[in-house]
């Protein structure tokens, strides 16, 4: 072999090593389109504007069916008071359910704690309901494929298919998964599946007077949630763990996790 | 071979028969990988038809405008027009048919929910005008002095 021949054939050898597989696979145009469909429910909660009324928590809890009393709820409001020494105190009495309506914060087995109002550096209240999530870890953690995403987002719950084990409701790491004491089965919020399909507003974001909720389609670019994610200073919660929660937070502090 | 090699085995393979046959009748024919793919997507897809037609409890307030228009166009301009009529009123669900009467929430609980005066100075809820629950007219309904529907002091 010439040594001409030998570094040419070197040359076309690594140019064609170096080529990765995946450049030649093929890709089928409609899978492509798929994975951006023209619709993604997004949601945009307004955490300066939530005054802890609690509203929200009573509507999703009547419109889904979700006992009243039963200390478990597909939607909750958080109380932060954080005092000037720094100290972080958080609570959520049935969830909101009855809103805030008076000084006195629950820190379990410490009892009631009630801050002066010289001590507090900042009071304020959090709304939390599932992130429906882009890759939701509940849904992977399913072993019999009852809970999963449709193709505008929504991460559902198959009551017919639960079977109940709990999985999803360990795997979700924002809580927002819980046993239905009616229904036997993993139940969470499903963004008002059945309103939002028909045009309506989920009940939570419907009942809210100050505008602190807001549902939207991510993929317009006209919608005002999806305006306030693209050009607006949003946040999302543990955003370190990967699963890409899509409900956007605005006024998020440190403190909330 | 052996006999005793081809019996479990025939066994076995009668299980697995059996275990297919049972898949075949209880997995519904729409069960599978659909939109979102294996990981995220493998479900029975009439269960979302399911979720879409699952009933609405709340009707929105234009729903209740429709005959109490009397009431809403007054309450809509006062300092209460954000709040929703379901709010206190209850929810619709299909009123007036079922239920005929809503159950009306007076409760001092439900203003406290707003106006129970708290030190949030981060929060919108300072803006609110609130009173101490504790101090302010003790063990009387709300509505006793103050009109929901217009409640502004002025006119009070």
């Amino acid at each position: 072999m010439k040594r001409r021949d030998f570094i040419r054939q070197t040359a076309v050898f690594v140019a064609g090593a170096a080529m990765s597989s995946s450049a030649m696979v093929m890709f089928d145009p409609k899978q492509v389109l798929a994975q951006r469909p023209e619709l993604r429910w997004g949601f945009l909660v307004d955490t300066h504007r939530c005054v802890g009324c609690g509203f929200c928590v009573k509507a999703c809890k009547i419109e889904n069916d979700i006992p009243i009393e039963a200390n478990v709820t597909r939607t909750w409001v958080e109380r932060y008071v954080i005092k000037q020494d720094g100290e972080v105190l958080a609570e959520s009495p049935k969830g909101a359910l009855n809103g805030f309506t008076n000084k006195r914060i629950d820190q379990n087995t410490s009892g009631m704690i009630e801050v002066k109002d010289e001590d507090v550096a900042q009071a304020f209240f959090v709304p939390k309901l599932c992130n429906q999530c882009e890759t939701p870890a509940c849904v992977q953690v399913c072993p019999v494929g009852a809970t999963y995403q449709t193709a505008d987002g929504v991460v559902l719950v198959d009551r017919k298919w639960c079977i109940g084990c709990g999985y999803c409701i360990m795997g979700c790491p924002y809580g927002v998964r819980f046993f239905h004491p009616k229904e036997h089965v993993a139940d969470k919020c499903t963004f008002c599946y059945h309103r939002i399909v028909d045009g309506g507003d989920t009940a939570c974001a419907q009942a809210c007077p100050f505008g602190a909720r807001k549902l939207g389609n991510l993929r317009d670019p006209d919608d005002p949630v999806a305006k306030a994610v693209l050009y607006g200073r949003v946040g999302v919660l543990r955003d370190e763990y990967g699963t890409k929660p899509q409900v956007f937070y605005l006024g998020l502090s440190k403190e909330v996790h | 071979m052996k006999n005793h090699i081809w019996r479990p085995l025939y066994v076995v393979l009668a299980i697995v028969l059996l275990i297919l046959m049972f898949r075949a009748f209880y997995v519904p024919e729409d069960f599978g990988i659909q939109d979102r793919g294996y990981t995220f997507g493998f479900h029975r897809l009439s269960n979302e038809q399911e979720w879409k037609e699952f009933p609405d409890k709340y009707r929105g307030s234009s729903y209740c405008e429709g005959c109490h228009y009397d009431k809403t166009e007054v309450f809509a301009t006062s300092q209460h027009g954000m709040m929703q009529c379901e709010n206190c009123h209850g929810a619709a669900f299909d009123h007036p048919e079922d239920p005929e009467k809503l159950n009306i929430d007076r409760s001092r609980e439900q203003c406290l929910r707003c106006h129970s005066q708290l030190y949030t100075p981060s929060s919108g809820r300072s803006d609110i005008p609130g009173v101490n629950p504790e101090e302010h007219n003790v063990g009387i309904e709300c509505s006793v002095c103050h009109n929901p529907h217009n409640p502004s002091l002025e006119e009070m």
